[in-house]
C-alpha cells in the first residue's frame, strides 16, 4: 500500500498493496488459500460463461487497467487521485471476468514491480480482486434497483459501488494488519476506512468518467451486469452483503474494544514464536478513543444504510426476474 | 487433362455488416495457384471485407473455395492452415509474449507434434530473416520486423494461400523494398490488398479494382496503372470523386 | 506511483541467469517464506538471510547494491507498522508528548518496528532480483509448472504484451491533457471535478481501445486455428544443475530456518 496516512503527510493513493513483512505467516496463508479458492472459482465461472473471446478480452483489458492505475489527477497539494478498478471492470466484464482481470494486474504488479509482496499476495488478491469486485457488483445491482438503470442511473451506481469498493477493500487491508498484529486495530481500521473514504471519491469519479464516455460511445458494452445475467449472480450480490455486513459489524467492534479480535490475532500469531502473548492492544493510551470510534462508525453507517435498503430491496424481489437493460 | 483447381475462388459472394451496411455484392473472382493479385480500391471498397472471407472469420452469402475446399464449418480448421491472413497492424497479429511463442501458434494449434513445430519456427523465422530474434518480445520491434515476423507466423503453417492487408502500411522505403524482395521470393499464392500503387507495380502482375463492394475491373498492373483515366474514374489517384 | 513501466528484466551473463527461472521462482518465494517465519528480533537470523540473498545479488552480476537500493522503496509503507513502537509492551524507552497525551515507545517495540522494516527490505530484494534475471515469458512458464491455471497465465501474457501499447497511450493521453490544461489555466484553472472527469475520459479510452483491439487479436487467434482451448508448447525439460540448486537453495534456507528455532 503506497499510503502515508494524512498525518504522516506525503502522497495519497488508493494502491493498496501489502508488502511482504506486515502479514505474520498464519494470516497470509489463509489468505493464500481464500485467494485460490475465489479465483479458481472464478475461472470456472468465466469459463463456464464466456465464450473464445474472454481470454484476449480479459487480457487486454487488464492491460487498460494497469495502464489506467498510471492516470491520476491531482487533488491538492501533495495528494492525488487514483484509479484501482475493480469497479469499472466489474461492471463492464460481471463479477467473475472482472476477478480474474483484476487477479491479473495484481499479480504481475506483485511479481515484476513488488507493488506488493508475493506472500502478501494472497491477501492482496482477496482485497482488490474479490473483496473489490463483489463489493462492486452487490453495490452497483442495489443501486440499478433504486435508481433505475437509465444512463444517469448507472453513473450514480457506478460511483457509488467504486467508492464503496474502495472503502472495503481498505477496512480489510486494516483487518488484515491488526490480525497480523501490525497496526492496532483501533488505529488501522478507523485510519484505512476514514482516509479511504475520502480516496474512494477519486475511484468514483475516475469511474464515472470512464461510465460516460463508454455510455456514450458504445452503450452496448454496459449490458453486462444488467438483463438475464442477474439472476445467476444473485450469490454474488449477496456475498457481496455479507462482506459489506463483516465490515460494518467488525469496524466499530475491532476499533472501540479490540479484545475479541486481540485474541483471534494472540491464535494466528502462533506462528511468531517469540512474539510477547501479552500483545496489547491499547486504545485508549495510545490514541483518543473518541476520534477513532467516529470514523469506523461513518464507515460503518454507510454500509449499513446500504445493507438494509439492500436486503428489503432484494428479498422483495427474490424470485421476480426483472427485465433490467444495463 | 485435369483442370488445375482454382487457388481461390469466389463465387457470387455478398455480405452485409450487422448494422446493415452492405460490404461485398456479387463478387467474383478467380485467382489460380501461383499468381500474385493486388486488389486495389478507396477505403471502404470492401477489400479488408473480401480477405477475412478467405478463412472463414467473416461468411457472406455465395461460395468462397480454397484449393476445391468449401469455406464452412466442417473445413474451417483446415481452411485456416491453407490461408495465412497477414493483418493491417502487426500489433493484432503478434500478441504472444515472445517472437517464437507467435509463430509456433499456428503450428501449435494445428496439432503437431513439439519436433516438428520447432522446426517450422526456425525455418520460418529463418525465412523472413528474423532467425535471431525468436526470443524477443513484439513491443520491441520495428515496424517492418514486426511485419515480418508476422508474415513467419502465417509460412509457419504452411500456408499456400497468403491473404496480405496493406502490408506496406507504415513502412520506410527502405523497410518498403526489402519487404517487396522477400515477398518476391514466396512461392505461395499471394492476394495483396494496397493503396500503395508501387508495391502493387512491383509485386503483382494482375490487378483487380473494388468500389462500394464491387469488382469494376481486373487485369494487367502494369496497363492499369498507366491508364489515368482509369484510375480516375474508380477514386484512385489523388484529385479524383470529390 | 505505477508509471514504472519499464521491463525490469536486465539482461546478464550471469549464473543467476541461466538458473531455471522455475527454481528461481521457488526459490524466491522460500526465502520470502523463510524471512516471514523469523520472529521478531532475530538478529542473528537476520544476517543470515541479508547475506544469503546479498549472495544471489552478486551472483547475478547486477551488482551488491541493485537489489538494496530498490527495496528502499518499500520505506513509506514502513510508516503503517509505527504503532508497533507504542503497543508493544516492554521497557519504556522513549517519551513523546503530544499534547494533554504521551505516547511511550518501549525497547522491545522499536525491536518488532525495526523486525518489520528489516523483515520487508530483505523481501522485497528477492522479488527485484527474480524480476531483474528472469524475462517475464520464462517467469509465464514457471507459473504453468506450478500449475497456475492455463487460461489465466494466458491472461498474464496477453496483458504484458499489451500493457506497454496502452501505457504508451495512458502517456499520449496524459501528454494532451496537460497541454489542455496549460491553455485552461490562464482562463481561470479547472476544478478537482473537472480534472477527475477528464481522468475518467481518459480510463474510458484506455478501455474502449482495450476492448476494439481485443475484437482484433481474437479474429487474428482465430485465422491461425485459435479454438477457445488454451494451448502452449511443452515445458521444457529441467537440467540437473538446476534440480540441485533447487535442493541447495531449499536446504540453506531450511537449516536457517532450523537453526532459528533451536536457538531462539
Amino acid at each position: 500500500m503506497h499510503i502515508a496516512p494524512s498525518t504522516f503527510g506525503g502522497a495519497i493513493e488508493p494502491a493498496m498493496h501489502i508488502p511482504d513483512g506486515f502479514m505474520s505467516p498464519a494470516v497470509s496463508i489463509i489468505l493464500w488459500i481464500a485467494a485460490i479458492a475465489g479465483v479458481g472459482y472464478a475461472l470456472w465461472r468465466v469459463n463456464r460463461e464466456l465464450d473464445e473471446r474472454k481470454m484476449p478480452l480479459m487480457g487486454v483489458l487488464a492491460a487498460a487497467i494497469f495502464a489506467g492505475q498510471m492516470l491520476n489527477f491531482a487533488v491538492t497539494g501533495g495528494t492525488s487521485g487514483h484509479l484501482m478498478g475493480a469497479a469499472l471492470a466489474t461492471i463492464l466484464l460481471g463479477p467473475w471476468a472482472s476477478i480474474v482481470v483484476m487477479t491479473a494486474v495484481v499479480s504481475i504488479q506483485a511479481l515484476l514491480f513488488q507493488d506488493g509482496g508475493l506472500l502478501a499476495l494472497g491477501a492482496n488478491l482477496v482485497n482488490m480482486a474479490l473483496v473489490g469486485s463483489f463489493v462492486s457488483y452487490a453495490v452497483y445491482r442495489i443501486m440499478q434497483r433504486l435508481v433505475g438503470t437509465r444512463r444517469w442511473g448507472a453513473l450514480v451506481s457506478g460511483f457509488v459501488a467504486a467508492w464503496l469498493s474502495i472503502v472495503a477493500a481498505a477496512l480489510f487491508v486494516g483487518l488484515q494488519l491488526a490480525l497480523s498484529g501490525t497496526s492496532p486495530a483501533s488505529l488501522a481500521l478507523p485510519a484505512m476506512g476514514g482516509i479511504h473514504l475520502l480516496i474512494g471519491l477519486g475511484e468514483g469519479l475516475i469511474t464515472v468518467g470512464a461510465l460516460a464516455l463508454i455510455a456514450a460511445t458504445r452503450p452496448d458494452l454496459l449490458g453486462a451486469t444488467g438483463g438475464a445475467r442477474g439472476g445467476s449472480n444473485r450469490g454474488v450480490v449477496l456475498a457481496g452483503l455479507a462482506i459489506a455486513l463483516l465490515l460494518a459489524v467488525i469496524s466499530p467492534i475491532a476499533s472501540g474494544n479490540p479484545d475479541g479480535l486481540e485474541w483471534v490475532a494472540e491464535q494466528l500469531n502462533f506462528l511468531d514464536a517469540a512474539q510477547d502473548p501479552a500483545y496489547n492492544l491499547v486504545p485508549d493510551y495510545v490514541f483518543p478513543g473518541v476520534a477513532n470510534e467516529k470514523a469506523a462508525t461513518i464507515a460503518a453507517g454507510v454500509l449499513g444504510v446500504l445493507i438494509v435498503f439492500g436486503v428489503a430491496l432484494f428479498s422483495g424481489r427474490l424470485g421476480r426476474r426483472k427485465d433490467a437493460v444495463g | 487433362m485435369n483442370e488445375r483447381i482454382a487457388a481461390v475462388e469466389i463465387v457470387d459472394l455478398s455480405f452485409s455488416y450487422p448494422d446493415g451496411h452492405p460490404a461485398l455484392r456479387q463478387v467474383h473472382l478467380t485467382v489460380a495457384p501461383g499468381e500474385r493479385v493486388a486488389l486495389v480500391g478507396p477505403n471502404g471498397a470492401g477489400k479488408s471485407t473480401l480477405l477475412l472471407q478467405l478463412n472463414g472469420i467473416l461468411r457472406g452469402q455465395g461460395h468462397v473455395r480454397i484449393h476445391g475446399l468449401e469455406v464452412a464449418e466442417e473445413n474451417i480448421r483446415r481452411i485456416r492452415a491453407l490461408v495465412g491472413l497477414v493483418f493491417q497492424d502487426p500489433d493484432d497479429q503478434l500478441f504472444s509474449p515472445t517472437v517464437y511463442e507467435d509463430v509456433a501458434f499456428g503450428p501449435i494449434y494445428m496439432g503437431l507434434p513439439l519436433p516438428e513445430i520447432q522446426e517450422r519456427v526456425q525455418r520460418s523465422l529463418a525465412q523472413v530473416g528474423m532467425a535471431d530474434y525468436a526470443q524477443r518480445t513484439p513491443h520491441h520491434l520495428s515496424v517492418g520486423e514486426k511485419k515480418r515476423v508476422a508474415l513467419a507466423t502465417v509460412l509457419s503453417m504452411d500456408a499456400t494461400v497468403l491473404a496480405l492487408d496493406e502490408p506496406s502500411a507504415g513502412l520506410d522505403p527502405r523497410a518498403r523494398g526489402r519487404l517487396i524482395r522477400l515477398l518476391k521470393t514466396l512461392p505461395q499464392t499471394l492476394l495483396v490488398s494496397s493503396h500503395d500503387l508501387h508495391l502493387v507495380e512491383a509485386l503483382c502482375p494482375r490487378m483487380v479494382i473494388m468500389q462500394d463492394g464491387r469488382i469494376v475491373a481486373d487485369g494487367d498492373s502494369a496497363r492499369m496503372l498507366h491508364d489515368e483515366e482509369l484510375l480516375a474514374r474508380h477514386c484512385l489517384s489523388e484529385d479524383s470523386c470529390e | 506511483m505505477h508509471a514504472n513501466f519499464i521491463d525490469p528484466f536486465h539482461a546478464r551473463d550471469s549464473l543467476l541467469h541461466h538458473v531455471d527461472p522455475r527454481v528461481k521462482l521457488v526459490l524466491a518465494v522460500a526465502f520470502i517464506l523463510t524471512t516471514a517465519l523469523l520472529p521478531p528480533a532475530a538478529w542473528p537470523g537476520y544476517i543470515l538471510v541479508f547475506a544469503l540473498i546479498l549472495a544471489v545479488a552478486i551472483a547475478s552480476a547486477l551488482g551488491p547494491f541493485f537489489a538494496i537500493k530498490r527495496a528502499f522503496l518499500v520505506l513509506p509503507f514502513v510508516l503503517a507498522a509505527l504503532p508497533v513502537l507504542f503497543t508493544t509492551p516492554g521497557e519504556p524507552w522513549l517519551h513523546v508528548p503530544l499534547g494533554r497525551w504521551a505516547l511511550t515507545a518501549t525497547a522491545a517495540g522499536l525491536a518488532r518496528f525495526a523486525s518489520i522494516a528489516l523483515k520487508s527490505w530483505l523481501s522485497m530484494q528477492a522479488g527485484i532480483l527474480l524480476a531483474a534475471s528472469t524475462p517475464f515469458p520464462q517467469l509465464l512458464m514457471a507459473m504453468r509448472a506450478l500449475r497456475v491455471p492455463r487460461l489465466l497465465v494466458g491472461v498474464f501474457g496477453l496483458m504484458w504484451r499489451y500493457l506497454f501499447v496502452l501505457a504508451d497511450e495512458a502517456l499520449r493521453l496524459m501528454r494532451a491533457r496537460e497541454a489542455r490544461s496549460a491553455a485552461l489555466a490562464g482562463a481561470g484553472g479547472s476544478s478537482v471535478l473537472w480534472r477527475a472527469k477528464v481522468t475518467g475520459y481518459m480510463a474510458g479510452s484506455l478501455f474502449l481501445r482495450g476492448y476494439e483491439r481485443s475484437e482484433r487479436i481474437y479474429d487474428a487467434m482465430l485465422a491461425r486455428g485459435y479454438d477457445g482451448e488454451v494451448r502452449t508448447l511443452p515445458l521444457p525439460p529441467m537440467a540437473r544443475s538446476d534440480k540441485a540448486a533447487l535442493l541447495v537453495g531449499l536446504a540453506i534456507v531450511g537449516s536457517i530456518l532450523a537453526l532459528e528455532i533451536w536457538v531462539g
